[in-house]
Order: C-alpha cells, then structure tokens, then sequence
C-alpha cells in the first residue's frame, strides 16, 4: 500500500482531478454552492436538469410532504427540492414543534391566535450529488463507469456501467441510483457535456434567485463564508455551512450548501462519512489473502503442468 | 410574486439583498411569504379595508409627501357642493338610484367634467339626445379604467383649488374625512391583521417614502378579482400617490400580469370595447359620426386631446384609400355597441340561443373560467365552435367527456354544437411580439417550421379572412343591396399581407409595421406625435407607433444588457415612445430638479433646455418646467411645464375620481358578493352598484347576518402554483410540470382540518351553491386561521390548474364560482367566495345534484338571493360621527 | 475476496428499506460489448484505450479518473453545440417575458435556454419556461385537425383547407342571418351578436391585431380574451 492510499480514500484532498490522473493543467475543481435562503422552491432547478438531461418523469405522485411532490433525489431526479415548514418563535428563531420535515399533517397549533408569537417558516432547498472529494461510488465501481473528471465532478459512463448496483448502497447521501428502463446507474453529472463548452450546468443557468451558484469550488467556499457572515450579521444566526468543509467525512462536498437548519431538517445526513474509509484496513487482509491464494494456484499448475 | 412571476421575483430578492424589505400580504403563505420580510395573513376580499388604514395612517399622521401632493395630484381640487361621501350615507356616495350611480355630485366646483376613463361618449351632455331618465352625468357600464396608464377621463374648464389644502371640500380634506374610519382597530375588524401587525406595515411604508427613498407596490388578480376591485387598485393609486411613489424609480403599482401578451391583447384589444391604443368602440347613438365622437375630447388637455388623429389614423390602416375625409374615414363602418358585451353577457346569451358561433383561441373556458358549468352550458348550445390550441384541451372535448356528460345531465347526441379543432403552432413556430407585463414588445422569432396542420393564429386569421373574402366577391352579383353594402367593409379592408413559405404564412413583420404606422409617403413613422387627422398617416395603433422606426424592428433588438445602462433602452420596445416609467415627469420636482440625487430618473437640463436622463422622458422634450399654457390651448399645449400626468386631462393624478368610475369617486370596503362576515364598516354589505345575474345556473350565497350565511361557513380563495400555468392547458399535458404539482388539492389549516375530520392526503368536497369539487387535502399551517370580528375564521386556498384532460387530471375549481362583477371592468370575483368542505370524495349523478341542492334548499337560496344592490345592517354611528341622517340602505 | 468486501461495505452502507434482492435485480446484466474493428490497427488502439492499459500506464494508478474514461465519454458534446441554428426568442408562459435561446438541429426544437443577455431575465428561467422544449415538441400537441359533428359521438377527421372552408362559410352564413343594421327607432348599428370570440392573451400582437381588424370588418363585437377573465 502506498503511503498516500489514505489520503485517497479519505480526509482533505486538495486536488481530486489531479489525484485521477489529470495534468496540472486541467481546470479548476467546479461545483455547487447552493444558498437555501434565497431558494424559492421554484423548482426551475429540476425541471431544467430534465429537460437538459433528457430524463423522463418518474411519478405523478402526490407526496404530502408540502409542495415536495419529488421525494428524493434518485435516477431519474437529479435536482430535489425539499420544502420544510414549521412553525419558529421569531424572537428566539428556533423551532417551536421538531417534527420530520413536512412529513404527514401538522398538528394545530397549541392556542394559536393570530398575532401569537409564533410564526411559519418555509424552508426549501435543492437537493443535488454532492460530488465528493472521496466518492464512495467511484471507488466501489468495479467497471470503471464512476470516473473522477477534469472538473473535479463524479461522472457515471453508461456505456461502460454493467449495473452491478454496488454504488447505490455506497453513497453516504443516498443520491445515485439504478434506471428502471436501462439498469445502469444514474445520477447528476453536473452537466459534464455543458462543462465541456464553457456552459453553467443546466440547474444553475435556470435558477431565477441564484441560489444555485456554479464555479470554481474554491471561489464558492470564499462566497458561502461570506455570505454566511452577512446573514449573522442581519439576525439570521441560524445559517450555516453544510459540505463545505474539507476535513469532513468525504473530504469536502463539491457541491454544498447554506442551510437555515440542522441538516436532517432538510433530509440530509448530519455526519456523512465516505463508506470506504476503512477500505484500506480490509483491503490489506484481503491482499494477503489473495497473495496466499494466488500461491496456492500458482502451486497447483506448477504441479499439474507436467 | 416568486409563485406566479419566479423570474421577475429575481429583482425583488435583488433589493432585498441590497437592503429593501420585503413585505408580502396574503390569505396564504406562499413561496413568496416564505421569502418575505414580513407576512401579513389577512382575510381575502378584505384588502380595500386594509390599504384604506394606510392611506388613513399617512394622512392622519401627516406623512404624505406634501410637494408632490399638492403639485402632482388633484389634492387641492375643490369638488361641488353636491358631493356626499358614504360617511354620511352610511357606505353610499351621492347619486346612487337604481342600482348605479349618476355621477354629476361627483364633480368638482367650476368644472364640467365630460366624461369616464372607459367611456368617452358624453353624447348626453354634448347633444343632449337623452331624456331626464338618463341622468347626464350616468356612466355607461362600458369602456374601462383598465385605460389608466394610457388614457383618463376628460372635463373641461379649471376647477377651483386650494393649494393650502384647508379648503373642507378640497379632495385632501375629503380624504381625511372618508378614510378618517379606517383605524388599525377597523382594519383588524375586517382583515384579521391585528393592529400591532398594521402599524409594523404602516411606518416601514411611510419610513421608506420620500425624496430619497420610494416603495413599490406589486400585485396580480389577487387584487383585481374582485366586485370592487378596480377600487382596489384605485386604493393603491391613492396610497402611492400620497407617499409620492408614482413615475419615479423603484415605485409604482406593479401588475403582475399572467399571461405571455395579456397587456398586448389589452393594447391591441381583443376585447369588445376598445379599438386598438384604448379608443373606446362607439357607442350606438343617432347622428353619431367622427366629429361628434371625438368632440369630447378634441377640447381636452393632454394627449388624449389628439384622439382625432390617433383613430383617423387607425381607421386609414384598415381601409386605406376608401378612408377619406368625405366619408368620414369610413367611421360608419365601426359596430356600435349597446351596453355590456363581455364574456360573462356573450356565454348568457349563448344558453338563451342568440349567439351561434363561438372562436376560443388559447384560452380554456369550460374549465378555466369561473363558473364554468355556465361556460360550457353556453358551448353546447352553439351552432358551431372553433378551438384552437396545442392540447386537446376540455373546451375542445366538453360534449364528449365533460362533467356533464360524465354525470349523466346530458349526452353527446343531444349536443348540437358542431366543433372544428385546429392545431396550433407554438411560440418557436412563428414570429411576432409579445408586449410583457412593463409595457414592452419583445419579438421571437419563427425557429422551426409548424408540422402538419399546426398554424399560427396569423395563419388562421389572415387566410380565413381571404377565404371570405374571395368568397363574397365571387359571390357578389346574388347578394342583395342591403348585403353589398355591409360586404364593402370586407372587401375594402387592407388585407394584403406578404405572405411566406410553403405554407403561405403572412409576414409578422409586415403586420407590426402596419401597426407602427406609416407616413404619406409609406415611410415608417417613428412617434405618434407625427399623427395627423387629415388622412395623411395611418396607424393601426397609437401607442405602438415607433415600434418600426426607422424601418427596424425596434421590439426585435437584443443588445445585451450587460453593455447598456440600468434602463436598458436598446432591449426590445417599450410602449408609449420607449418609456420604461410612465409618468417619469414626476421624479423631478415642479422646477425640473430630481428630487433626490438619490432618486434622478429624467430631470430638465438647464443648459440644453431639454429632458434629460436615464430615460425617455414622458414629456414634451423641450418643454420648460416653467412654462404656462395659452388659456385658449388645448390638447398636449395646454399641459403646463409641471404637470406630469400627461395623458390626465388636467395634467394631474387622482386621488379622488370625480368621473370614469362606475362605483364611487373613492375606494370604499365593501364585503365580496359572499362573504362570511357583515360590512364593519358601513350598513351597505355589498358594493352597491356590482353587476350580478341571477340565473338558476348562477345562484349566489347569503352573506353576514342573513339568513342561511352560515351554511358556508368558510372563505375560499383561488390561486396559481409556480409547477402550473393557468387553467393547465399549457402544462397539465407536460411530464415535467405535471409530475412537480401531480394532483387537484386544496389547502387548509390543521385548526379546520380538526373541525371538519379532514385527513391529510385524504379527499375532500368543496361545496358551492353552484357545484360541489372533490380534491386531495394538503393540511398546513401555512394556512392560518384569523380572529375577524370576535370569531374565528378559516381559509381554503384553492388552486385553479386543473380539468379531466392531460396527464394530471383533477376537478376545476372554476366549477364553484358564482358569476359576479366589477361594474367598471366586468371582472369577475374569484379571490373571495364561501364555501363549505366535508371529508370524502364527491357524489356523481344525481347524487352531485342532490348534494348541491340540499345546500342550497338549507340555505334557502332564492334567485334574489345577493343580488340586491344595497342591503346590509345599518351600523349605530359612533358619537363622534354625529351623522344619523342621509341613510338609504333600506330599501 | 475483494468483491466480497465490497458487498460487505455494500450492505453496512446501505439504506433503510432496500432489501439486498432489490440489489441483486438492479444488478442483472448489461451489455458493455462495444462493436470491435476488424483493423490489427483498429484493435491495438482498443486494446490501448482499455482502462487497465491506461491505468498501468498513466497518472491515474487506481483507475478513477482519466485512465477510466471511455471513448464515448471523451467524444461527448453538448448538444446545443451541435445546433444548425439559435434563434432569439421569448418564453410563452406568463408576462414577464424571459428571453429565450431556441437551438434548432435538423429542423427540430433540440434545446430552449434562458438568453442571459436580457435585462429582464439574465437567462433564467422558472420551471415552466425551463419545460417549454417539452411544450413545444410535446408528442400530445395535435398535430391534425379534428372536427365533430353536430350530435356526433366522435371526432372525425378533416383536411385543412376543408375545414378553413367550412369554417368560412358559417362566418358568412351567421353574419347574414343575425346582421343588425340598425335598431327600431333606425340608429345604426351595422354588427351581428352572432358572432363570439374568445382568446388573445396567449397570442402575439400581430395576431391579435388581425383578429380585432378582420372582426370589426365583419362586424362581430363580442370579441373578448383572459385579460377580462
């Protein structure tokens, strides 16, 4: 095992693409950074990945979970917005009933009259692959469909993908899936195609509010901090960076987010963790396995061979 | 906003970044809510009372923005002595009979005032050919305020004023007085917005107005669907005007319009009472001819003072050559009107048998217009029908699977109406202008051409009108007289349009440069200034002209925003003459100045004596703001150098409006046509001179305290979703769109859910004295219950997308809405209604009757049921008011 | 041994609720046979381009990025680089009127994007501007002329040019029948009410103006759109 095999696998990275083998010469790492509060749950965001990506509807499904009639993300869906509501105290702007996020029918409101002191907030966020510095996926694909890009971005290939499936169970996010109609794995590209000519990947051309920002990742980190800084400035103490930090579970999402609430709020993993961190630790007793049983054949044709 | 206009919201979400706050009043939270500042729930139909306690709360607290008001406005205009305010009529204005107003108490001292916004027929007052039973100073129910912004209402002479404003019948001081009862504790009354929760509204307002700083207001038909919601925008006008928020940067009354050219099939109307740059349709009156119908305004002030040369123009862009002074410039040839010919009058006479062919194009009225059992009672009693659409949309399908069909009412055998379907070709197919809710044309051009059948509406329109042409022509020698006569108007028009292509579409661009209008000499015009009344220009519409000049498409231009100023006047046209701000005179002050450096938007250039600024300004360029008409002026010369509201025959704007509206000079809350609660305010529940017709097919609830208002115990509101467009024709056929809002719902509080047995994702049963819906249930506590006079009351939004047809299919809200109006505008009421809910999907056949019958025997509806003009309880009159006289809401 | 493993680290990551059967059938087999070249030549480059080669060979030693891209990969383009044209055009939803990019190729609607040069939208656009490639190339559009008749059960077919006849001549017929010239007491009024219409707000300006121009020529009155509805 070579020394940086941890490295590769897990904790800060600061040059994914490189690491893939690129020259130093391929463009800057380019993600999301995705602002949930100006997000307007227009939902332009899914609408525009689908019409770009050519991925059909999947579900006339309404889910009661406010106006999120998508669900989850999944291979068909690779933009989801999340809409949350709840009721907050705005002098404290914290939660005032933690339930699921906008799971099932709210309960009334303890003696609400109007003009209480409690207030409805409406949360909503675009929901899309994270991109990971260490993407479970791609290291567990064993057809090589998974490739890091140029761009730092996690690409599925369909015309090498066999569907093994062996990727859906090892996002932390639960965003790749399988395609019904082509059982191959499925997932955002970030618009690799559109990446290729200079374009902003379809999502975040769309957005009317620019709360889907696309550029270099570095820059996004820079902005979101600042951005942040702005909102605690104005009583928005809640804000908060979610994926953005390199030193996270999966080295650092590619595409990250602002939130207004805890994660699960909105559905995501608090503490996401690359699924094969501890892959090395196994795969040393499985390389000496497999060294042992290599022995063993090796021995049965130099027996056999004559 | 960010529901219904997401795009255009970028720009408020732009200001809230840089500082503005955002303050969003609604019935529901909405996607808009949830952005916003602050959010205001009040109870729908209610919001005249509102915006009346911030007009009471700039007035009372001496917040108006004094210059502008005495300058700009008719503040300080001292109205006769006849006028009586519903102060002391207890909620009506003087002149009231009959179920409408005569409006000559209205007027102001010394004045005549000539005629209304919509109506410029004051063949009364001029010719004198009505008797004493038409009071002269009656509005006729057409025409239409929707005309402000363009046009307004003439009088003649110069009233007395009171700069001062102390004058007691100044229109300042019959503000004061009228809006003097709309304090916080009334506006919660009637809103359900507590009075904490106003004041917060009020003084970020008033805090935000002024030289330096302006607030906008936006809205869409959650204002104008109302029986009085022309006074709701006249409300806003008020506000607006009073805190100087009008013709300047970063104010206004922002209609937020829905569909793609809805301003442009209001400027060029496909609507029956105007011609095209707001011209009214004439009226049928004996003698009438050019002369006598623009005689009321060739006297006038302003722009509206050329009105000759604008339809001798229009009238030369239809019949050319056959158009000459000696004949009136075929005048003759224009249908007269006789009353009201709206849509809602059209589909009643349809069911009573006295319309016989029907065009729907692009619109969807068996399931997108209110009351729409009423609508498609009208289609299937045609003699023929053309629809034409991209989708197979319900008025395409009503005989075959219609609800009545459905419910077994009737069959598709005992339907005569024949229909013709015709596919038509989408926006990337042709080309043509769309004029957006700013007042601006934008071209789109033909990318593909349209397969098959598929046209464009060009298309249709021009060959359809070669065929009947070529038709009569040929047939000509075995027409009568009578009917060679009425044919010349055919055969004459200018029709000949360069056509293209394999299939012979006419040029789009031939068309807008018929439109834009023409010289002598078949040169593009470049203003509408150069107009002429001899026959020598032709225009086929006013306010469009420039749109050509200089031979370039100017709708068609792109330039890059980026690489222009924040005005962006090389992108696409704005009407009139490229103004991005009407009005825009008004943010300078009276000597020319800006009145902010903060604000300057156009201002007067000293030393070029000349206009100038960030835009075109809507002014005489080299007009100083010094300059004082000839008394013997007229039209734009009478206007002085400090009067910006250039199309107002005064040069000034309205607070107070002493002719064009039908319903009162100023805004007044009345209840909508059926509401839970009675009026808070005044004895009078209803806005008096509302237009109802009780028909069996259109009955209509008991309000308030009358008998039987508790059978509907709830307020319904009906509204857009971002996922959809209107009434789904244009999105409930798309996967994408369809799976994002994938079924009919309606929303309510988890308060009345609990007090109906109402389970989330479960169905429910609106009902209406005219249908009864069925609909998933989405339980929210988005949807808040109100504390309104001492009672609680609940809410049910009720969105309008959906129709049996497309992917997702659901029933039409449009079913429960009865059919009542703004008198001025003939727009329905859809925003307030009452309703009752129960848990469980709907009845079909006979039991759906049976339901809505048993609802309307319970609550004893009668086909007089609502549609009194005045009714209510007369409200004991506080000490102070020491009004008990004057009354007349009794009878 | 090493697939093992990564089934283990499968099944520890996987979510709630999906049954391992599930995995298996997503699982089944796909076809990565790619049509080989008969060319020695042909077959070298292949055999050059296979990932294990350009893994050993390469930067990318664990085969995760540029050694595992596949040739289809690298060919890939956006599509609206391959468009025979762009048109300039505006969104046909609401009044807001977002600018459009319409990209054509071989004479079909490929793409519609936001035009960022708009001062009114900078190239945004809201869900049903963003689905409007879908609207326009939509295979539910009516591509034919249906007609029904009177007390039919079904539509029928009927060609174009019939259609615009028969439609031609109703208009002719009813404005003879219900033709009002004048009423009783002989004020002019040259109109029939026998005619309705319905429909504007969608349209474009030119073809409003020939409605409103050909119908005021007929005479027809009751000439209305959604901007009152």
């Amino acid at each position: 095992m070579s020394p940086d095999t941890g490295n590769r696998l897990s904790g800060p990275l600061p040059d994914p693409s490189q690491e893939a083998g690129y020259p130093p010469e391929h463009p800057q790492r380019s993600g999301f950074f995705t602002d949930t509060s100006v997000c307007i749950g227009c939902k332009a965001c899914e609408v525009a990945c689908k019409e770009w990506n050519l991925l059909p509807e999947d579900g006339l499904n309404l889910t009661g979970m406010s106006y999120d009639n998508t669900g989850d993300l999944g291979a068909d869906t690779w933009r989801h917005v999340a809409f949350v509501e709840q009721r907050i105290d705005p002098s404290t702007r914290s939660r005032v009933d933690i339930g699921m996020p906008g799971m099932g029918a709210p309960e009334p409101a303890p003696q609400q009259e109007a003009g209480d002191a409690t207030e409805v907030r409406w949360l909503m966020s675009s929901d899309v692959c994270k991109h990971c510095t260490h993407a479970a996926c791609l290291d567990v694909c064993p057809t090589g469909a998974l490739f890091r890009s140029e761009h730092g971005t996690v690409v599925v290939q369909d015309d090498v993908c066999n569907g093994c499936g062996y990727c859906v169970p090892a996002c932390p996010y639960g965003v790749i899936d399988m395609r019904p109609d082509t059982g191959g794995a499925s997932k955002c590209t970030l618009c690799q195609d559109r990446l290729g000519e200079g374009m902003t990947p379809a999502c975040a051309k769309a957005c009317p509010t620019e709360s889907i920002q696309y550029g270099p990742l570095d820059e996004l980190r820079e902005r979101a901090e600042q951005r942040v800084e702005q909102l605690h400035e104005q009583g928005v103490t809640e804000a908060r960076l979610y994926g953005h930090d390199p030193r996270d579970g999966v080295g650092g999402d590619g595409a990250f987010f602002l939130l207004l609430d805890d994660p699960e709020v909105y559905g995501l993993p608090p503490d996401p963790v690359v699924t094969t961190r501890d892959l090395p630790a196994m795969a040393k007793y499985a390389a000496a396995a497999a060294g042992a049983v290599a022995a063993t054949i090796a021995g049965c044709f130099l027996g056999g061979g004559r | 906003m960010a529901e219904a206009h997401p795009v255009g919201f970028q720009w408020v979400m732009e200001a809230k970044r840089r500082g503005a706050k955002i303050i969003h009043v609604d019935p529901r939270f909405t996607r808009t809510s949830a952005m916003a500042d602050a959010f205001v729930p009040l109870r729908a139909g209610s919001d005249v009372a509102f915006l009346g306690g911030l007009i009471n709360h700039v007035l009372s607290g001496e917040h108006y923005f004094r210059d502008y008001v005495v300058n700009y406005t008719n503040a300080p205009m001292i109205v006769g002595e006849e006028f009586v305010d519903t102060e002391d009529l207890d909620g009506l204005f003087s002149g009231f009979a009959e179920g409408g107003y005569d409006t000559t108490s209205w007027h102001y001292e010394g004045s005549r005032v000539n005629a209304s916004a919509g109506e410029r027929d004051r063949w009364d007052e001029l010719f004198g050919e009505q008797g004493p039973e038409h009071p002269s100073g009656r509005e006729t129910p057409t025409g239409g305020p929707e005309r402000a912004g363009s046009g307004g209402p003439v009088y003649r002479g110069i009233p007395e004023t009171d700069p001062t404003l102390n004058h007691p019948r100044c229109v300042f001081q019959i503000l004061k007085r009228h809006f003097a009862r709309y304090t916080p504790e009334f506006v919660e009354q009637a809103c359900g917005v507590e009075p904490g929760r106003f004041r917060e509204v009020a003084e970020a307002l008033v805090a935000n107005s002024g030289p330096e700083r302006t607030s906008a207001f936006a809205y869409a038909v959650g204002w104008t669907h109302h029986t009085l919601g022309v006074q709701y925008i006249r409300a806003a006008s008020i506000l607006q005007l009073l805190l100087g928020n009008i013709g300047r940067p970063g104010g206004g009354i922002l209609a937020l319009r829905g569909h793609a050219s809805i301003q442009g099939s209001t400027d060029i109307p496909t609507l029956f009472d105007l011609l095209p740059g707001y011209i009214p349709m004439p009226q049928a009156h004996r003698n009438l001819n050019l002369d006598t119908f623009v005689a009321a305004d060739s006297a006038a002030k302003g722009y509206w003072g050329n009105m000759r040369s604008y339809l001798v123009s229009l009238l030369k862009a239809w019949w050319g050559e056959h158009a000459t002074a000696d004949n009136d410039f075929c005048f003759d040839r224009l249908p007269r009107l006789t009353g009201d010919h709206g849509n809602f009058r059209t589909v009643m006479d349809q069911i009573d048998g006295k319309v016989r062919g029907y065009f729907v194009i692009g619109e969807n009225p068996a399931v997108g217009t209110a009351n729409s059992h009423q609508q498609r009672m009208g289609l299937a009693n045609l003699d023929w029908l053309v629809v034409r659409d991209l989708n197979m949309i319900e008025t395409a399908t009503f005989w075959k699977d219609g609800p009545e069909v459905e419910n077994g009412e009737t069959r598709p055998e005992d339907i005569g109406t024949e229909v013709f379907f015709l596919p038509a070709a989408a926006h990337t197919e042709k080309d043509g202008t769309f004029t957006n809710t700013q007042r601006m044309l934008q071209w789109h051009h033909k990318a593909v051409e349209p397969e098959h059948d598929q046209r464009s509406d060009l298309w249709f329109y021009y060959h359809l009108g070669m065929r009947i042409r070529s038709k009569l022509r040929e047939r000509q020698g075995e027409r009568t007289a009578e009917q060679r006569e009425r044919d010349r108007q055919l055969l004459e028009l200018t029709w000949d349009y360069p056509t293209e292509g394999e299939i012979v579409e006419p040029d789009a661009a031939a068309v807008l440069r018929e439109i834009n209008g023409t010289d002598a000499a078949d040169t593009a015009l470049t203003a509408y200034t150069q107009l002429r009344s001899d026959g020598s220009t032709r225009c086929g519409c006013w306010i469009y002209c420039g749109v050509y000049a200089e031979e370039v498409n100017q709708a068609a231009r792109r330039k890059p925003g980026a690489e222009q100023s924040w005005t962006a006047l090389e992108w696409g046209w704005a009407w009139p003459a490229n103004r991005r701000i009407i009005y825009n005179r008004a943010s300078a002050d009276p000597e020319g100045n800006p009145w902010s450096a903060r604000k300057a938007y156009v201002w007067w250039d000293p030393e070029q004596g000349c206009w100038t600024g960030h835009d075109v300004p809507d002014f005489d360029a080299g007009k100083p703001p010094d300059h004082e008409p000839d008394p013997e002026a007229s039209g734009p010369e009478a206007l002085r150098g400090s009067e910006p509201f250039v199309m107002q025959s005064d040069g000034r704007a309205w607070l107070y409006a002493p002719t064009g509206l039908l319903d009162g000079p100023l805004p007044a809350h009345y209840e909508p046509q059926e509401s839970p609660l009675s009026n808070a305010f005044y004895g009078v529940q209803r806005n008096p001179a509302r237009q109802v017709y009780p028909r069996p097919e259109n009955p209509y609830h008991p309000s308030g305290t009358e008998t039987g208002s508790a059978v509907f115990p709830y307020v319904f509101t009906t509204f857009r979703l971002t996922e959809h467009h209107t009434a789904g024709g244009m999105s409930r056929w798309l996967p994408h769109l369809s799976e994002l809002a994938p079924a009919m719902f309606v929303e309510l509080s988890p308060e009345l859910a609990a007090e109906r047995q109402l389970r989330h994702l479960g169905w429910a049963t609106v009902i209406t004295a005219r249908a009864a819906i069925e609909a998933r249930v989405l339980i929210t506590q988005r949807m808040m219950p109100l504390r309104v006079g001492g009672t609680t009351l609940h809410q049910i939004g009720i969105p309008w997308h959906w129709g049996p047809n497309g992917l997702t299919t659901g029933d039409a809200a449009n079913e429960l809405l009865g059919v009542a109006l703004d008198p001025n505008v003939h727009i329905m009421e859809t925003k307030a209604g009452t309703c009752d809910v129960r848990p469980g999907r709907r009845p079909h056949g006979a039991d759906l009757r049976r339901l809505i019958d048993d609802y309307r025997s319970r609550a004893g509806i009668t086909e007089r049921t609502g549609v009194d003009p005045v009714e209510g309880t007369p409200h004991p009159r506080s000490d102070a008011d020491g009004h008990g006289e004057g009354r007349a809401n009794d009878e | 041994m090493i697939a093992d493993t990564l089934d283990r680290v499968a099944v520890a990551a996987r979510p709630e609720g999906q049954s391992v059967s599930r995995l298996h059938r997503l699982a089944r087999a796909r076809s990565i046979a790619r049509e080989r070249a008969d060319g020695g030549e042909q077959r070298m480059r292949e055999w050059l381009r296979w990932p294990v080669i350009r893994q050993l060979t390469g930067a990318d030693s664990l085969g995760r990025g540029h050694a595992a891209r596949s040739e289809r990969t690298d060919s890939e383009r956006a599509r609206t680089s391959e468009a025979d044209s762009v048109v300039g055009s505006i969104c046909p939803y609401c009044a807001v009127g977002c600018a459009q990019r319409i990209y054509v190729r071989d004479g079909a609607v490929s793409q519609i994007e936001g035009d960022p040069d708009s001062p009114v939208s900078r190239g945004r656009l809201c869900p049903k501007g963003a689905a409007s490639r879908s609207l326009v190339t939509s295979p539910s559009r009516q591509a034919r002329v249906r007609y029904r008749r009177p007390h039919g059960t079904d539509w029928e077919d009927l060609d174009l040019d019939t259609a615009l006849d028969m439609i031609a001549e109703r208009v002719i017929r009813t404005r003879d029948e219900t033709w009002e010239s004048s009423t009783e007491d002989g004020t002019r009024l040259n109109r029939t009410t026998g005619i309705a219409s319905l429909g504007g707000a969608t349209l474009d300006n030119e073809e409003n103006y020939l409605m409103k121009k050909l119908y005021t020529a007929l005479g027809a009155i009751q000439i209305e759109n959604q901007a009152r509805i």
